[in-house]
């Protein structure tokens, strides 16, 4: 398949990812759509990746290709420790002001 | 003890002893004992000086090598003293003089306490050390170390009574003065150092350092020294500090700001003979100021009632003669009338002493009148002084005087009469003090002439004293003319050119005829005005504008002293706190407000960051791709 | 000649453990008693070290130096020439006067107070011997730091924005001179040490004097390490920190400061910016001059409007500082000679003057000249002593500062007349708000300020009579101090022709 489209996937995805962060005031919404932009890159990251390996197969050694899945997956583990940790903190907000919307919580200014 | 001018480091020292022992003791010492170590130092200098005197007469000089007070690769300063002809004769005055003022002085400052009393006495000491200095000293440094010393005792001794402001306004406008003329000083000097590499005499004036310099190089240098000069002997422009500095007590005034101290510049002008001769437009310079000097000092002391700011300004007027001397050429003359200006001078400050200390204080004139009958001794001496100081043939002014004057005369004419009107109201003012002192009804309050009473021996002493030297003073110049041999100038011969003479023995019999005659008018003119002396109302006119001293000071406070503070105040308020500083803070406040600025953007809503994230990475892919 | 390696390490590691005692001192009467013993002990060493010198080739200091960062070339390099001698004795001499002399005023936290101020002769004492630039540039700054404070902790009402202006203006031209430091060092050579390693540049003082450097470069550096000295020393336009720091510091910190510290800036010009920009100094030096003499007639002036005495002798000292760095940048023997003893002289006197300054505000609680009267009368010793200080300070010959200004001038003349007859008028208008200043406060009758005023205790009377010692004493035969100095002289101006 041509690289191009997952090029535009990846985009679209991304662009939706931060105008959800742009737009959104539920901090959930806004996680999730952190994670999308994330998942977006790990895509962009892999279809790069094979298109690197099937265009290069000749000269180097097969483990060459994986190096960039494997970082992949890197991503998604600390995805997944940021995932837990922004929850926890998503909770204890919503435990001390009872809502979980960002602009409420702008006490650092003045 | 072969050579007595190894031991001429002792003639400064002494004095020095005494005031270091007056002023560290000045608590414990007795009144007594303090009075007598500081006259019995400055007696043994006299004694010692006397000594040099003799050694030097006997066609013996030194120059004495001490240390090096300052010596670098390339030039070198040595601490040495110069023991000559010029100098011996300086340093018998100083310490003569000065002994018979420590003396009077004893009596004159009897009622201090005995702590000022001491302290007193340790200045007095403190400014004939100097003085000695001044005199002695080998090199331009040394010299001016005692130049300046002498305007810090001045000072001192000036502000000595110094709870009341106006004498210490006085002693700083003294010290300001002299500094003014103390910076034109050493300009010469390092005019010098830049073009001959040495301060010392001896080598200054060698004709391979005179060849060193070129025309405008001396000229330069000898100007700047006559500004010196003018600062630390009175002389027009700096001349307003000498009366206001009358404010010291008057032993003081005798001592320093007649007898030494103002006689300074002179001094220095004629050591620097070898150089000032070689620059007439110096010299013109010198014979123009100091002849306006004595014409105006001269006219203000005709209408002043203060009995001792008219010596002061007589002072100032005989300065302007001995300069007038100088520039003329006539250095012998000039340090003649030194000499015999010392003796009468100070005779009559002490007289005036004696006056004030038998008046309880009065300075004014207008107060006085008959004090012939309470206090002869005083009176009688008062009037050789006065006799001395017009010139009257046989007493010692009249030989000095008519010297610079007959040496004005080969000069120029229009120059001499100018001079010759100034010995007139010499003449003039002088009687008038007499007459209306001594002479008449008495005009003060009826305690003060209960209280009149002549003074103690300590003072009339010494009065006594400097009467005879006033008289036999002069015997030591007799020209030509009338028989003598001018035994000063062929003692001067070997450090000071006499001035050629160009006149016959008959012109010169002329002109002593026709100034004495003209003087003996004019002290009559002045005895038929003043006889019957009434206290006049305030002068108008002309008479006001000579009370008022030319409103010199006036004009300096408007055009020098006001300016001056407008522009340090304009600096201070403006420049300094607005404009520099201001710039300083400026900065300080445009980084904080621009700070205050920025502080809007951290808004604190994550959105907004978010955006500005956004933002700021599409700018930079915008950069990275397209430019 | 003896084995006194150990002098500059002595000099340095003595004041940090006064220090480091001094914090842990249990009271006021235990820390300043360490500060005293311990400042003494240094002068004796400072004054041993002008017996063991063996200083005949320039560069060739009796010094220490050991190895710091080693990759960057840099070493804690520190030693003793000719003017490094005279102001750490300087230093040396200072600090137990300014000591003893404050002996009486009673401290809040005495213990990092006096801690604080051996620190800062630490730094100080580095600053003179350091022939490494990071090692300078490091004792530079540990010399500022402790400074700061004691101003914000201990000074007077309007401290910390007095003490604000004075560090950020201070440190920002350090922050100028450090970029210079970087720079300069780019463009050294590269250095070997002993066990075979060689770094590509080196901090060190010679590899500075031998860097690579066009005229522009040298053009450029010479106004970035200028403007770091210029505000240190200060010189017009840069001095506007002064009045303010020194009104408003505790007094004795306004002596180590004026005293000593703006000898750190004129000691810069002498050590780091004259001998390695030499042709940028031939570029600037008449503008320099010009600056510094603007300082002097524009300094004076505004001391003579000035009614609170501290701001008074702070305009006076902007004045004096503004002449010696004119008679440096002047360069010719006379008038660099004149500079490095007026220096010391300086030291000495205005430290003198403020320890005068500081029994008057400690016992009438006023520094407005306006309020003071007739100290005279109740003073009497306290006033022979200012009088003889502050004739000292407007040079009066057989006083110190007489040589060095005549020098100066004469140094001056040569270089250029109008230079010296404008700087002269420094000299009417000092004499002119000295004896304002003394006539004011010490004589007229005394008023209800002045009337209770005691006479100076024994502790004052030792410490001013000293201070009168030496003036005296220099002032009657300057030569040990010319003797002293005389090769610095000429090592810097064969370095800069």
């Amino acid at each position: 398949m041509d690289i191009k489209a997952y090029i535009v996937l990846s985009l679209t995805l991304f662009t939706i990812g931060i105008i959800g962060v742009l737009v959104r005031r539920n901090a959930i919404v806004i996680f999730m759509c952190v994670e999308l932009m994330l998942n977006a890159v790990n895509l962009l990251l892999v279809a790069f990746s094979k298109m690197h390996a099937i265009s290069n197969t000749a000269k180097l050694s097969p483990t060459f290709a994986s190096d960039a899945q494997i970082f992949v997956f890197f991503i998604m583990v600390v995805a997944a420790a940021e995932v837990s940790v922004g929850l926890a903190i998503i909770v204890m907000m919503y435990r001390n002001v009872h809502t979980v919307d960002v602009n409420f919580l702008n006490r650092l200014k003045n | 003890m072969n050579n007595i001018l190894q031991l001429v480091w002792l003639i400064p020292l002494l004095p020095l002893v005494g005031f270091v022992i007056n002023g560290l003791g000045r608590k414990s010492l007795s009144k007594n004992l303090s009075g007598i170590i500081g006259s019995a130092v400055v007696l043994a200098s006299f004694v010692l000086s006397m000594l040099v005197f003799m050694q030097v007469k006997s066609g013996t000089t030194a120059s004495l090598h001490y240390f090096n007070f300052l010596e670098l690769s390339k030039f070198k300063v040595a601490f040495d003293f110069k023991i000559d002809q010029l100098s011996s004769l300086f340093l018998l005055i100083i310490t003569g003089v000065g002994f018979l003022i420590h003396v009077y002085s004893t009596a004159y400052m009897h009622y201090e306490d005995g702590k000022d009393f001491a302290k007193y006495f340790a200045y007095l000491n403190l400014f004939v050390f100097s003085m000695l200095l001044l005199v002695m000293g080998g090199n331009y440094l040394i010299m001016f170390i005692g130049w300046e010393g002498v305007g810090l005792c001045s000072y001192l001794l000036i502000g000595y009574w110094f709870r009341n402001t106006d004498y210490t306004d006085a002693a700083k406008k003294a010290f300001v003065m002299n500094r003014i003329g103390d910076l034109g000083f050493l300009l010469a000097l390092f005019w010098l150092i830049a073009k001959v590499g040495t301060l010392q005499f001896d080598e200054v004036f060698s004709s391979a350092s005179l060849a060193k310099l070129s025309i405008k190089d001396i000229t330069g240098i000898t100007l700047l020294m006559f500004v010196g000069a003018t600062g630390k002997s009175a002389q027009i422009p700096l001349y307003t500090w000498l009366p206001d500095a009358m404010a010291g007590p008057t032993p003081v005034s005798a001592l320093i700001h007649a007898a030494t101290m103002v006689t300074a510049g002179i001094y220095m002008i004629a050591r620097s003979n070898a150089l000032f001769s070689l620059a007439p437009l110096t010299q013109t310079v010198i014979t123009v100021i100091g002849l306006a000097t004595a014409l105006l000092a001269a006219s203000i002391a005709i209408k002043q009632n203060d009995i001792k700011k008219v010596l002061a300004y007589s002072t100032v007027s005989q300065l302007g003669f001995m300069f007038l001397a100088l520039g003329t050429g006539n250095y012998v003359a000039a340090i003649f009338h030194v000499m015999t200006h010392a003796f009468f001078k100070a005779l009559m400050f002490l007289g005036s002493g004696s006056v004030i200390h038998a008046m309880g204080g009065e300075q004014d004139i207008r107060k006085m009148g008959g004090l012939h009958k309470h206090m002869k001794i005083t009176s009688i001496t008062f009037f050789i002084g006065c006799l001395a100081i017009s010139g009257i043939p046989g007493f010692s002014g009249f030989f000095s005087k008519d010297e610079i004057l007959s040496g004005v005369f080969s000069h120029n004419v229009v120059l001499y009469s100018l001079a010759l009107f100034a010995a007139l109201l010499t003449a003039f003012y002088m009687f008038r003090l007499y007459i209306v002192t001594f002479t008449g009804s008495f005009r003060g309050t009826h305690d003060q002439e209960h209280h009149l009473h002549e003074s103690p021996k300590a003072m009339t002493i010494p009065l006594i004293i400097l009467a005879v030297l006033s008289i036999v003073g002069g015997y030591v110049g007799v020209p030509e003319a009338l028989g003598g041999h001018h035994e000063l100038a062929l003692y001067l011969t070997p450090v000071v050119k006499s001035a050629e003479h160009h006149l016959t023995h008959g012109t010169e019999y002329t002109l002593m005829v026709v100034s004495t005659f003209l003087v003996l008018i004019s002290i009559l003119f002045s005895w038929l005005k003043f006889r019957n002396y009434k206290i006049e109302a305030d002068a108008k006119g002309f008479g006001k504008i000579l009370q008022n001293k030319w409103y010199v000071d006036d004009i300096y406070q408007l055009l020098i002293v006001r300016p001056l503070q407008n522009v340090a105040g304009f600096l201070n308020k403006i420049v300094e706190s607005k404009i520099i500083d201001g710039a300083v803070n400026g900065l300080g406040k445009l980084i904080n407000y621009g700070s205050r600025q920025m502080r809007w953007l951290q808004s604190g809503q994550v959105g907004a960051y978010v955006l500005l994230m956004v933002i700021g990475m599409l700018i930079l892919f915008f950069i990275q791709l397209f430019l | 000649m003896g084995n006194y390696f150990t002098f500059p390490d002595l000099l340095i590691w003595l004041p940090l453990l006064a220090g480091f005692f001094c914090f842990f001192a249990k009271e006021e009467k235990s820390a300043r008693l360490t500060a005293i013993v311990f400042s003494l002990l240094i002068l004796g060493v400072s004054i041993a070290t002008l017996f063991f010198t063996n200083d005949t080739k320039y560069l060739n200091y009796n010094n220490v130096n050991y190895i710091w960062l080693k990759y960057l070339g840099a070493n804690y390099y520190i030693g003793l020439d000719s003017t490094g001698r005279m102001l750490t004795l300087l230093t040396a001499t200072v600090f137990p006067l300014i000591l003893i002399a404050t002996s009486k005023t009673t401290i809040k936290n005495a213990a990092s107070y006096f801690g604080l101020i051996m620190l800062t002769q630490a730094g100080l004492m580095g600053v003179f011997m350091a022939l490494d630039a990071l090692t300078f540039y490091f004792f530079w700054e540990l010399a500022l730091i402790p400074v700061y404070f004691l101003c914000s902790k201990w000074g007077g009402e309007s401290r910390i924005q007095a003490t604000f202006k004075f560090f950020v203006y201070t440190f920002a031209g350090s922050l100028l001179m450090l970029i210079g430091i970087i720079y300069v060092y780019l463009h050294t050579g590269t250095k070997g040490f002993e066990d075979g390693v060689i770094v590509n540049h080196s901090f060190s003082l010679v590899s500075f004097y031998n860097a690579n450097l066009s005229a522009t470069e040298q053009n450029w550096l010479f106004v970035l390490f200028f403007i770091a000295f210029a505000i240190k020393m200060p010189i017009f336009p840069f001095h506007t920190w002064q009045p303010d720091a020194y009104d408003q510091s505790p007094t004795s910190v306004t002596m180590i400061l004026s005293g000593v510290m703006v000898k750190m800036g004129l000691f810069g010009l002498l050590r780091w910016l004259m001998p390695v920009f030499p042709s940028g100094v031939i570029h600037y030096k008449n503008i320099v001059i010009i600056l510094s003499i603007i300082g002097v007639v524009y300094a004076s002036c505004i001391a003579m409007m000035q009614d609170n005495i501290k701001k008074l002798i702070a305009y006076s000292s902007i004045a004096h500082i503004g002449l010696m760095c004119a008679a440096i940048f002047a360069m010719n023997q006379i008038a660099v000679q004149g500079a490095l003893i007026q220096m010391f002289n300086h030291g000495i006197n205005i430290v003198g003057m403020w320890i005068v300054v500081e029994i008057i505000e400690r016992q009438t609680g006023v520094k407005k000249i306006s309020q003071l009267s007739g100290l005279a009368s109740t003073a009497p010793v306290l006033t022979i002593f200012l009088v003889i200080i502050a004739f000292a300070n407007i040079a009066l010959p057989l006083t110190n500062a007489f040589t060095g200004e005549f020098l100066m001038f004469s140094g001056l003349y040569n270089n250029n007349k109008w230079f010296a007859a404008i700087a002269g008028l420094g000299i009417i208008l000092s004499a002119v708000y000295t004896l304002n200043m003394i006539q004011k406060v010490f004589f007229g009758s005394t008023n209800a300020v002045t009337a209770e005023v005691k006479d100076i205790s024994l502790n004052e009377k030792i410490v001013l009579m000293i201070i009168v010692g030496i003036i005296f004493f220099i002032g009657v035969y300057p030569q040990p101090l010319i003797e002293l100095t005389k090769d610095a002289v000429n090592n810097l101006l064969v370095r800069v022709k």
